[in-house]
């Protein structure tokens, strides 16, 4: 079982809804993009070692003021002690500003560079990967947990050390000054540091709780936007808003939860170190008063106790921030260490003819691998010939066209282009010679030239403007700022047509040996469709082209129509021929068959 | 065009970065929107909008924000009397024990901090747990608000404003006003509380030295206002560019098909990197303030101490303040100068927050289009007469896509309606279930004004089904029954046998308890849209309008919905749109609509029949299409 599982992790990749296992070796990993920095780091290290001396040597110079010129008299040496806290004083920010400053930039950096190695990777990953991981998923690798390791690396990391050297340096000074008040202190340090880290641990508890509650009323509040025509055509308004409802008070009830305890925890953090005063205050003002201890020690003493509260409470949030930021290591390393599974050969074809030949093509999905949708594919593609591709919903006919440019890769057979198998050649060089149409295109938030010419960024004005032609496009130049409109999500919205007939001219535009079109002219009116079909034509007249379709009326683009059913090619042939010879052909594609088929039975 | 609202300009009133023309040479131009707009107005004060809004989320909370301010003051005035024990500790508790080893005044002393200390704790406590009740109650009641007036809103409005905008409404810009609300009052009351009650104090305790104290106070305001100022500034330039990161980064993942099909990646890798880039130049900029202002206020602070030390300890020596006192100083100006590092993170939390309220005022204000009647009119039962008395309707005044629509559909007949692109085929569906009010005339359902039906009582009547065959999480079951939640299991499983879907729901793994969000995403786009017409017939409306209902359907699934319909739609009004003429075949009747004007009228053989008109032409077209 273990055996299983681990292997077929092996072929699909990390599982998106499994946490990576996380330790201290995952954020050590990382150490690699911190080397870069390694001088910033040490400086850093040393200003903030400085600055917890500094913390110290100030209430330090306040006792001596206190004891020397103030109690016996000495004002001479007042002057000198005054200046010195001055010049303390100012050194202490003049640190916090070097180091901020030197921080800022190598914790930035990090975080850059890693996001954008980040980003390098996700790109190489293949459709095996990216069918199973949401953007949504990536994003937050690449956003939250890059800043927790950002955080961490520039300010926990530091803290925790200097935190540790401020408690036991502070201790020390106490117990040395008069031992009794120290022990107090170091006493009160103690259940502190304990409460702190069980609070963490619960609160983590119920913090996770909240996070889910929340992550459920975002769906709620998603498919109530997404759905909003469905619940008004049936009028369920009401009973959408009341399930929403619900769940706010559900979350509204767990956050109550989570802001009491960290109320109590607040509490006991802030009264602690106030009850440590008053004993303090007890002791030492008896000590003041029979001779054990100087006023100037009293007041250092209290100051300094007051300067420990923060290094001693933070030790549990940097501890639980370590923890995170582990995690978030581990999620990132997790996409570093899968390997890109579809890497391109070294050959290329130096005068691409589009013989395009599906030999024996099987496939199977990574995460079914006994059960084959492909079951051993042969078809070939004389060099400018059509091939319309016709099959049943869910028959696999996506599938055969998107391992031409290699999306995914076949698991038996193979494919070859001008009789050289696609996995031998250069990638970038196999993907410029097929060009496809998808059935839902993919517009990004960019101008309409630069969706346009994805696959060809040096086309001409002319060139683009053919395309526009062939696709029946042209109305982009109607859009506000023309080709540099901004469309897609965050820009002007297009209708379904008008989107397919923009992935098509880019299709056209990339100029390819092998046109792909998958399904693309099914959001088209009637009338459209019809201008669109007459100046494709011309395009497939010498390019070779694969056509999924659902219509006959695509259909009469081809040359010849090859059947999908079963995994494999059943029959090849004419359109009429088919219709005439093949039952399941005419199922597929005569709507009219309905009335002959009830008249026979 | 993105939102109506926007304004055209490409950039803010500074002219253009080399950066911004280099993100605008593949961005391209557009709106800015109403989202952008809302960001860009923060300048570290609430904007008229926001600040209406907050108030009217606070008011009904106003018994407690009273007992709130009364835990906090509590708690400060307890807080800030700590240092003045010590105080009186050291001058009156010390000297009896010096004399005559008397400890009963030190002890007495002691007490009093004692005391201090737990009031502080426990109004402390109160304080966050209060604190934490408006925090939420203000939360849920914005969340309810929101979401029913998005729900209010109509399909017009959600047509424009998409649907990711409506979830960031409800997430992100909720929360953002959660925190403000959390740490906001917290800090800024701490901090005002203590600037003020500090000085007090230190005027009382010794007016020289407390006056020479005081002459940090204009520093600091002078640093903090700067640093508010600037600090709203480098918060929107970085919300822009992480938006920058984020949409690109979520595109090309989610476009990740054609990226590589493409061969895009070089140029993205390009694109991201600015981007990235450009993200860390303006983080570096936020950061920086900080790095100025936290140095800033402990060299004010620090300066200020030894000040103090050096003057303070001059009037110790010269016998005109006690040691007490000077401790006392000092352990105040620890204080004061402790709640100042909160500010710089308040600040963001206030930006966010601040754009937050803005942008949900904007939403809150809009009117929902078609308006619920007043005074709803009863219809219990309908007998599905569609009556369009002289209809007009026009989404851009001046440009009817209606001009003027007299037409009765008679109660049980089956209209096709056919035409082009634009034709006006969806408005006139879209009227008949008031996801539209018209410009002129009325839409009558049994010769009432559907604008005197309640939207619920209408919909009871009224349903469409579009190609957006939406599946909600839950399962199979709970989404056919989603219209009529009392169905029984026996009315679920006819509705689906009478569509044929009754067979590949039962092959599921859990039958109809198939969870449509584990398994059913297999459910092909033919299997969902018969979920979703087997939820219309379910709901047993009057009338049934099909807005190209079946043309996500392949042909054998396209066929199999037709013979359904034949069964289902006898004894109903039903309206079917369709470019494509299949569905066409099985009307009563047939209208052929251009330019919002019904140019053809007729039973489909009779029009074919009469061998010219644009019906029969493209019933030619079409079977020539089948040959």
């Amino acid at each position: 079982m273990t055996m299983a599982t681990s292997s077929s992790r092996a072929l699909t990749g990390p599982d998106p809804d499994v946490q990576p296992p996380a330790g201290v070796h995952s954020l050590w990993r990382l150490r690699g993009y911190l080397y870069p920095y390694r001088w910033q780091l040490l400086f850093m290290l040393l200003a903030a070692l400085a600055g917890v001396g500094l913390s110290l040597a100030i209430p330090l110079v306040t006792a001596a003021i206190i004891d020397g010129p103030v109690t016996d008299g000495e004002i001479g040496m007042l002057p000198a002690l005054a200046a010195l806290a001055l010049a303390l004083g100012v050194l202490e920010a003049v640190l916090i500003f070097a180091r901020r400053w030197v921080q800022n930039k190598a914790v930035l950096g990090l975080e850059t560079t890693l996001r954008g190695d980040l980003y390098a990777r996700l790109q190489q990953l293949p459709m095996s990967f990216h069918t199973r991981w949401q953007s949504g998923q990536l994003l937050s690798r690449a956003t939250t947990d890059l800043s927790l390791i950002r955080r961490f690396s520039g300010f926990g990391m530091l803290f925790l050390l200097t935190n540790i050297v401020q408690l036991v340096v502070t201790c020390v000074i106490l117990l040395l000054m008069y031992w009794p008040l120290g022990l107090v202190v170091a006493a009160v340090s103690v259940p502190i540091i304990w409460l702190s880290m069980r609070f963490e641990k619960s609160y983590v508890v119920v913090s996770r709780q909240v996070q889910d509650e929340q992550g459920d009323l975002a769906t709620r509040a998603e498919e109530a936007a997404v759905a909003i025509r469905v619940i008004k055509s049936f009028g369920r308004s009401e009973h959408v808003s009341a399930q929403y409802e619900r769940a706010a008070e559900q979350l509204r009830a767990t956050s109550m939860r989570k802001v009491r305890m960290s109320a109590t925890f607040w509490t006991f953090l802030e009264g602690i170190p106030n009850l440590a005063v008053v004993v303090v205050l007890a002791l030492g003002a008896w000590g003041v008063g029979t001779d054990r201890l100087t006023p100037g020690q009293l007041v250092a003493f209290i100051t300094l106790m007051l300067s420990l509260v923060w290094p001693v409470s933070s030790l549990g949030v940097i501890l639980a921030m370590a923890q995170e930021s582990m995690t978030a290591s581990a999620r990132i390393l997790e996409i570093f260490d899968t390997e890109p599974a579809i890497v391109g050969g070294t050959r290329t074809i130096e005068r691409p003819r589009g013989h395009l030949r599906f030999e024996g093509v099987r496939f199977a999905f990574p995460d079914e691998p006994g059960e084959d949708v492909l079951k051993g594919v042969d078809l070939e593609l004389a060099p400018g010939e059509t091939v319309a591709l016709v099959g049943a919903t869910g028959a696999g006919k996506t599938l055969l066209t998107a391992l031409v440019p290699r999306l995914w890769d076949v698991t038996g057979g193979r494919v070859t282009l001008d009789g050289v198998d696609v996995r031998d050649l250069d990638l970038t060089h196999l993907r410029t010679l097929v060009a496809t149409a998808f059935e839902d295109p993919t517009l990004f938030s960019m101008s309409a030239r630069e969706n346009l010419t994805l696959g060809r960024a040096d086309a001409t004005e002319a060139e683009i403007e053919e395309a526009l032609e062939v696709a029946q496009a042209q109305f982009v130049h109607d859009l506000p700022w023309g080709l540099d409109t901004r469309i897609g999500e965050q820009g002007m919205s297009l209708s379904g047509g008008q989107r397919q007939r923009l992935a098509l001219a880019r299709a056209v535009l990339a100029r390819p040996s092998v046109i792909v079109l998958d399904d693309t002219l099914s959001a088209l009116d009637v009338h459209t469709e019809t201008l669109v079909e007459a100046a494709l034509r011309r395009v497939l007249a010498d390019t070779t082209g694969l056509i999924v379709a659902h219509r006959a009326s695509t259909v009469l683009l081809a040359d010849r129509v090859a059947l999908l059913q079963d995994g494999v090619i059943t029959h090849v042939g004419d359109h009429r021929e088919l219709l005439a010879t093949v039952p399941a052909y005419r199922d597929l594609l005569a709507a009219e068959d309905e009335r002959a088929e009830e008249m026979s039975a | 065009m993105s939102t109506p609202t926007g304004t055209r300009t490409g950039a803010p009133t500074d002219a253009p970065t080399e950066a911004q023309q280099r993100t605008r040479a593949w961005r391209g131009e557009a709106d800015v929107d109403r989202d952008e707009a809302a960001e860009r107005m923060t300048s570290g004060t609430l904007g008229g909008g926001a600040r209406r809004l907050l108030v009217e989320l606070l008011r009904p909370h106003a018994r407690l924000l009273w007992l709130l301010t009364g835990a906090v003051v509590i708690e400060n005035a307890a807080r800030l009397a700590i240092p003045y024990l010590v105080k009186e500790g050291i001058d009156v508790g010390i000297p009896p024990i010096t004399q005559d080893g008397d400890v009963r005044p030190l002890l007495g002393i002691v007490g009093v901090v004692l005391v201090a200390t737990v009031v502080q704790a426990v109004s402390r406590n109160r304080f966050l747990v209060l604190q934490g009740r408006v925090g939420q109650d203000v939360l849920y009641q914005l969340r309810r608000r929101v979401f029913r007036h998005f729900q209010a809103l109509s399909p017009a409005f959600h047509d424009t404003y998409t649907s990711g905008r409506v979830i960031s409404r409800q997430t992100s810009d909720v929360e953002a006003i959660y925190e403000m609300l959390e740490t906001g009052f917290d800090g800024l009351v701490k901090a005002a509380l203590t600037l003020f009650g500090t000085a007090g104090i230190l005027l009382y305790l010794d007016v020289k030295l407390g006056l020479v104290s005081l002459l940090s106070f204009p520093c600091l305001v002078l640093l903090t206002n700067w640093f508010r100022k600037a600090s709203a500034r480098s918060y929107r330039v970085t919300r822009e560019k992480v938006a920058l990161v984020i949409v690109h980064f979520v595109e090309s993942m989610g476009g990740i098909r054609a990226v590589q099909a493409f061969r895009r990646e070089p140029r993205n890798q390009e694109i991201f990197d600015d981007v990235n880039d450009q993200y860390r130049v303006a983080n570096l900029g936020a950061f920086r303030l900080v790095t100025w202002f936290m140095p800033g206020t402990r060299l004010i602070g620090n300066v200020t101490i030894a000040v103090v030390l050096g003057y303070g300890g001059y009037l110790a020596y010269t016998g005109e303040v006690t040691v007490g006192v000077l401790a006392a100083f000092l352990l105040y100006l620890r204080q004061f100068f402790e709640p100042m590092m909160d500010i710089s993170q308040f600040y963001n939390t206030f930006q966010s927050a601040s754009a937050a309220l803005e942008k949900l005022a904007g939403v809150l204000d809009q009117e929902p289009g078609v308006p619920e009647p007043e005074h709803p009119r009863a219809l219990p039962d309908a007998r599905g007469e569609l009556h369009f008395d002289g209809v007009g309707f026009s989404y851009v005044e001046g440009r009817p896509v209606i001009p003027d629509l007299e037409l009765t559909l008679p109660a049980g007949q089956t209209v096709a309606v056919v035409g082009t692109t634009g034709a006006g085929k969806t408005t006139l569906a879209k009227l008949a279930t008031r996801f539209y009010d018209p410009t002129a005339g009325a839409v009558r359902l049994d010769g009432v004004d559907v604008r005197e039906l309640d939207s619920d009582t209408l919909r009871r009547h009224v349903v469409m089904v579009t190609q957006e065959n939406y599946l909600f999480s839950g399962s199979i079951a709970d989404n056919i029954r989603f219209g009529r939640p009392e169905a029984t299991m026996e009315e679920v499983v006819a509705a689906t046998k009478a569509l044929g879907a009754h067979d590949f729901i039962s092959a599921m793994p859990e039958g109809y308890d198939t969870d449509v969000a584990n398994q059913g995403g297999r459910l092909s786009a033919g299997q969902r849209q018969l979920v979703a017409f087997a939820r219309a017939f379910l709901a047993d409306p009057a009338v049934l309008i099909l807005d190209e209902a079946t043309s996500s359907l392949d042909i054998p699934s396209e066929r199999l919905v037709q013979k359904a319909l034949r069964t289902v739609l006898a004894g109903r009004t039903a309206i079917i749109i369709a470019h494509r003429l299949s569905t066409v075949e099985i009307a009563d009747r047939v209208l052929v609509m251009e330019h919002g004007r019904v140019v053809e009228d007729g039973s489909p053989a009779d029009l074919v029949a009469s061998g010219e008109g644009r019906y029969a032409s493209l019933h030619d077209a079409w079977e020539a299409s089948l040959a």
